[in-house]
């Protein structure tokens, strides 16, 4: 991969559920190590894109590349673009039938072909890192929400993954357990992980987005580092948008 | 009835010229539940009464309890009869949950073939009564193709039960597999999982979860299903708990083997759908 070649680049990207067309031509990119929060409205395609990118929805036309690699070529490996991509969803989506460490080492294991104790130590130092070493035999329902998504960051994290995709991370939580998952979503932007966030957590992305991109209605309406974004809003839309979630 | 409100004085006259309507006589809620209460009592008494007068209970007795037959049935009804009902059950409870499983995985395939083969399959043995598959596998094969189940008896039965019991389970574990939240799915095949990996991994044995208590009632729907196997003809020592008793009745003429068998089969049935109710307790307070 070409140093100047981005983590994620969009080209004239659509997607129709049906008759309903979600993504009306979405063209945009995160460049490496670049962190980039999605907002917008609900129903704004936000969450479509981001699935989009690791096609768990299949672009109706568009391309998307990922490292430089075109991943809505038929013949892409699919399997090996996910096991490139963390994903981090809404609803946590952890095994609730497998304990905490199962979780983090069954695909690491199957996919990786890493050997147990291998694929336990990288688990264990990605549990650290969210600071759940503790809760290692745990099983899912045993933990807060909040813990339950910072073992599902941690999960993604024990791929390796050159990046990392957020679907609303926080929006099922408690309020007092948003801020947990938010410092672990921190330190690893800190860290230089690439990262595509949608959210609705605008503190967050005027902190630690390098850019913000405003969804509306299957468009990108304008983007923007967050300085200029939250305090020079150009279009009437984030405007009005802005003044309604601030 | 004649219950009568306390503003009421009993004798009075309702229908002197010149008086106001009568006062509907109106029960207050809780005479009315006291009064259907009593009725149901008096309807009980009254039914046991009638049974305990009109019944024969030296016949009943004699027919039923007859203790000498039920002591010769000892312990052939548990060595022969309740033995071979348990083994019937779990060799086509196996064979059903195998076949049933595969019809599953094919009524969810994406290939339309499949589901349609799953969906015939299932519409027909869910059909038929069970008499008629087991009937057809004993007997229809072999005249038929002129081959015999192998396996004996047992393979008869474990086929003709299994081919029916695989039809309900394809439709439990169906569902089992659909109520099974997509985004566990979504989230394996996020990691970098095959389809299949994550089905057999992720999704399977969180919807064989779900599905444990209808299946264990459907493992009792079995039990009772072998009471059919007689139509295959019994060998010495392959008799079912239902053909043992059958056949203990006409050579005593005696009613007890009836009874025995009855009180063997509560046996096996009774723990297992009071494992049910207790898995389905545990799985409303996991929710």
């Amino acid at each position: 991969m070409n140093p100047g070649t981005p983590a994620i680049k969009v080209e004239d990207l659509h997607k129709s559920f049906d008759q309903l067309e979600v993504l009306k031509g979405i063209d945009f990119e995160v460049g490496l190590g670049e962190v980039v929060c999605v907002v917008g409205p609900s129903g704004s395609g936000k969450s479509t894109l981001l699935r989009c990118i690791n096609r768990l929805e299949e672009p109706t036309a568009g391309h998307i590349f990922i490292e430089g690699e075109d991943i809505t070529d038929p013949d892409a490996d699919v399997d090996m673009l996910r096991s490139k991509i963390g994903m981090v969803f809404q609803s946590f989506n952890l095994f609730p039938h497998l304990s905490v460490l199962r979780n983090l080492t069954i695909a690491q294991r199957r996919v990786r072909k890493r050997s147990t104790a291998e694929a336990k130590d990288v688990a264990s130092r990605n549990l650290e890192r969210v600071g759940l070493i503790e809760k290692i035999d745990a099983y899912p329902a045993h933990l807060s929400g909040g813990q339950q998504q910072r073992v599902a960051i941690a999960r993604a994290l024990s791929m390796e993954p050159d990046m990392m995709l957020f679907d609303e991370p926080t929006s099922a939580l408690d309020p007092e357990l948003v801020g947990e998952v938010l410092a672990v979503m921190r330190s690893l932007a800190n860290e230089g992980m690439t990262m595509m966030v949608v959210t609705h957590e605008m503190g967050f992305a005027r902190e630690v987005a390098n850019r913000v991109v405003f969804m509306d209605d299957g468009v990108i309406v304008e983007e923007a580092a967050p300085k200029e974004f939250f305090g020079n809003p150009r279009s009437e839309r984030l405007k009005t948008f802005l003044s309604q979630v601030l | 009835m004649t219950h009568v409100e306390p503003s009421q004085r009993p004798g009075e006259s309702t229908d002197s010229p010149g008086a106001p309507p009568p006062p509907k006589r109106r029960l207050t809620p809780r005479q009315r539940a006291r009064l259907f209460r009593g009725t149901l009592y008096a309807v009980l008494i009254l039914f046991v009464v009638a049974a305990a007068v009109v019944a024969d209970f030296a016949t009943i007795q004699r027919a039923f309890f007859n203790p000498d037959i039920a002591a010769r049935m000892w312990p052939a009804v548990l060595t022969e009869g309740a033995r071979n009902t348990v083994v019937y059950t779990a060799t086509s409870f196996a064979f059903g949950l195998t076949l049933g499983l595969v019809l599953a995985l094919m009524k969810l395939s994406s290939v339309a073939p499949y589901r349609w083969i799953a969906t015939g399959y299932i519409e027909l043995f869910r059909g038929l009564p069970a008499l008629v598959t087991i009937i057809f596998v004993g007997f229809g094969i072999p005249i038929a193709f002129g081959v015999n189940i192998p396996g004996g008896f047992l393979g008869k039965a474990t086929l003709g039960l299994g081919l029916v019991a695989a039809a309900y389970m394809a439709e439990t574990i169906r569902a089992g597999i659909q109520a099974v939240p997509k985004g566990q799915m979504e989230a394996a095949r996020s990691l970098g999982m095959t389809r299949s990996w994550a089905m057999v991994s992720i999704v399977i044995p969180q919807a064989f979860r779900i599905i444990i208590p209808p299946l264990t009632n459907e493992l009792v729907l079995l039990i009772k299903d072998t009471s059919l196997l007689f139509v295959l003809g019994t060998t010495v020592g392959s008799k079912e708990l239902t053909k043992f008793g059958r056949d203990l009745m006409s050579s005593t003429f005696n009613g007890t083997p009836l009874l025995v068998i009855a009180l063997a089969y509560l046996a096996i049935t009774l723990p297992l759908t009071q494992l049910v109710a207790a898995l389905e307790r545990r799985q409303a307070r996991a929710r």
